[in-house]
């Protein structure tokens, strides 16, 4: 079967310094993948060069096996890649109700997202409908920046260290509305350093370090090897 | 000077009638012109010099539609929708390369093209001052409002003017295209990962302000002498408007468009040697009180 996006040596660089070494993961339709690393081992460059955020030096970005390595973010976004930033990036001086229709596409995930049904699944928002996005809470903005993705219906989405800087409470809805959303049929891949809250969420896990995966393997079978955690994880 | 003259005039209502028509007329003509220039400033980062010579080319469009057709909606149409035309060419081979560059290499691009169009015009259309014929429909007595003359025309216009800026206004904040034209003004990034082509709104916010200058052109060129470098005057008022109102807020445009208006008409008659001092003193006044605009953002 083929996957749902499939990396392969992705290469990236800021300017002259290199930060991805060939990348390589696969993710199934339907699935959750942690992309666990620790600061800097280049989780968000992975994202963004997936993304078209930052144009890749080499290798493939297959999503449903088109490649889309070097297109440009729009034409990304529309294929089918949803990319949630780990800063956000909320339309501050849009209302919570704006900043969902802006993002409103059709896409190849199929899930019938529009605002009423972003409004279901994310009940938290409900009450915030006509509020500013900058004035939200980060808990708030977070929620926010997942439905807003999902307002593309795309086929994958890309979160960037959701659980960052939240409070336990607040970690514990994300983490609550990501499994909600693989029972949905939502394809993830979750960017995070907090193992706990990755571990909860996620079906399978890909360490990154140093710009390049350096393992690979079910969520149980990452628990029972602590050596992993400790090499590449802890710092 | 003539104080004592204003104030008999302000004593007077039709007095006050006459110049409050015409300052509004002049006011929202000076609003279409300066909207777009915030439009474009907001959204687009870029300072459009050219944007006079843009209204200027909406007066000889129009000038050459109704010369060739009689009909003073081919004139308008004409005017709009080729300087849309000609903006959205300039912003696509020119101008969208220059984004995010600083103001001088904007100033610079801009001055080459408005010298270009304005020898453009001169090949084609002379140097000579020209002007439209007022079309017969509008050829009919003035409206009387409490003993003011009110010109018919320029009611024809204020109706057009008060439209098109109650549209604009509409159709940034309340449809899903001025959504995302704000979006894209604050955040292009994520807007074009959220699947937006921005580089195809920003196109067409510069073909939307061209539009609004090209209208503007053509509805004055009855009242107003059509003539190459007519856009330089326009321009300067259009600035003024955009430090009193506020960099990229289309309220501010229009409270400061018709300030500007009112200064003019009601200027003419009290302080007439003075009116274009007025309007800068005007501006260096909001811009000692509140440097932002009216209704500009505080700068960072
Ligand atoms: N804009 C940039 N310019 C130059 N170097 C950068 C830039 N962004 C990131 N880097 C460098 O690239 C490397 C990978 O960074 P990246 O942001 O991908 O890490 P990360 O895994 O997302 O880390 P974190 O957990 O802190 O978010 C780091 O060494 C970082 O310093
Ligand atoms: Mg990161």
């Amino acid at each position: 079967m083929m996957a749902e996006l499939s990396v392969s040596g992705l290469d990236a660089a800021y300017g002259a310094s290199q930060v991805l070494f060939g990348v390589e993961f696969d993710v199934e339709r339907g699935e959750t993948l942690a992309l666990m690393g620790r600061n800097g081992a280049g989780k968000s460059t992975t994202f963004k060069a997936i993304a078209g955020l930052l144009s890749p030096r080499g290798g493939k970005v297959l999503l449903r096996g088109q490649d889309l390595a070097g297109a440009k973010p729009y034409r990304i976004a529309r294929a089918g890649v949803g990319f949630v930033p780990e800063d956000r990036q909320v339309f501050p001086e849009h209302t919570v109700e704006e900043n969902l229709e802006v993002a409103q596409k059709p896409g190849p995930g199929g899930g019938d997202w529009n605002v009423e049904r972003a409004f279901q699944v994310f009940p938290m928002l409900v009450p915030l409908r006509k509020r500013m996005a900058g004035r939200l809470s980060g808990g708030e903005q977070q929620m926010l920046t997942i439905a807003r993705s999902l307002m593309g219906n795309p086929a994958v989405l890309l979160l960037d260290e959701p659980s960052e800087g939240l409070a336990p409470l607040i970690v514990a809805q994300i983490g609550d509305l990501i499994r909600k959303l693989r029972e949905m049929g939502t394809t993830i891949v979750l960017a995070e350093q907090n193992s706990r809250f990755c571990l909860g969420v996620a079906t399978r896990v890909a360490v990154i370090d140093k710009g390049a995966i350096v393992w690979r393997g079910g969520v149980e079978q990452f628990r029972a090897d602590p050596s992993v955690q400790a090499r590449y994880l802890q710092v | 000077m003539d104080l004592g003259e204003l104030a008999s005039c302000l004593g007077s209502a039709s007095c006050v009638v006459t110049q409050v028509s015409a300052g509004l007329t002049i006011g929202l003509l000076i609003f279409l012109v300066a909207s777009g220039l915030t439009l474009i400033f907001g959204v687009l980062g870029l300072v459009n010099f050219a944007h006079g010579t843009l209204y200027m080319l909406g007066s000889y469009f129009a000038l050459t539609a109704y010369g060739t057709t009689g009909s003073f909606l081919a004139a308008v149409g004409a005017g709009a929708f080729g300087v849309a035309l000609v903006g959205l060419l300039m912003e696509r081979f020119l101008l969208s390369r220059i984004y995010g560059t600083d103001v001088l290499m904007q100033l610079l691009v801009c001055y080459a093209i408005i010298l270009i169009l304005d020898d453009v015009v001169k090949i084609v259309w002379g140097g000579d001052f020209l002007k439209m014929d007022l079309p017969d429909a509008f050829r009919r007595p003035p409206v009387i409002i409490a003993g003011g003359i009110v010109p018919y025309y320029y009611v024809i216009l204020f109706a057009i003017t008060a439209a098109i800026a109650v549209i604009l206004a509409w159709g940034m904040g309340r449809t899903r295209f001025g959504r995302t034209v704000r979006a894209a003004a604050v955040n292009p990034g994520m807007v074009g990962a959220l699947g937006i082509n921005t580089t195809a709104v920003f196109a067409a916010v510069f073909a939307i302000g061209s539009l609004l200058a090209g209208l503007a052109g053509a509805l004055s060129a009855p009242i107003r002498s059509v003539v190459p470098g007519a856009g330089v005057s326009i321009l300067i008022e259009s600035f003024i408007v955009t430090v009193i109102g506020g960099m990229g807020s289309i309220w501010g445009a229009l409270i400061a468009s018709l300030l500007i208006g009112f200064t003019r008409s009601f200027g003419s008659i009290g302080f007439p040697l003075f009116t274009e001092g007025m309007m800068f003193l005007m501006m260096a006044l909001v811009l000692l009180v509140k440097p932002s605009g009216l209704a500009g953002k505080p700068h960072a």
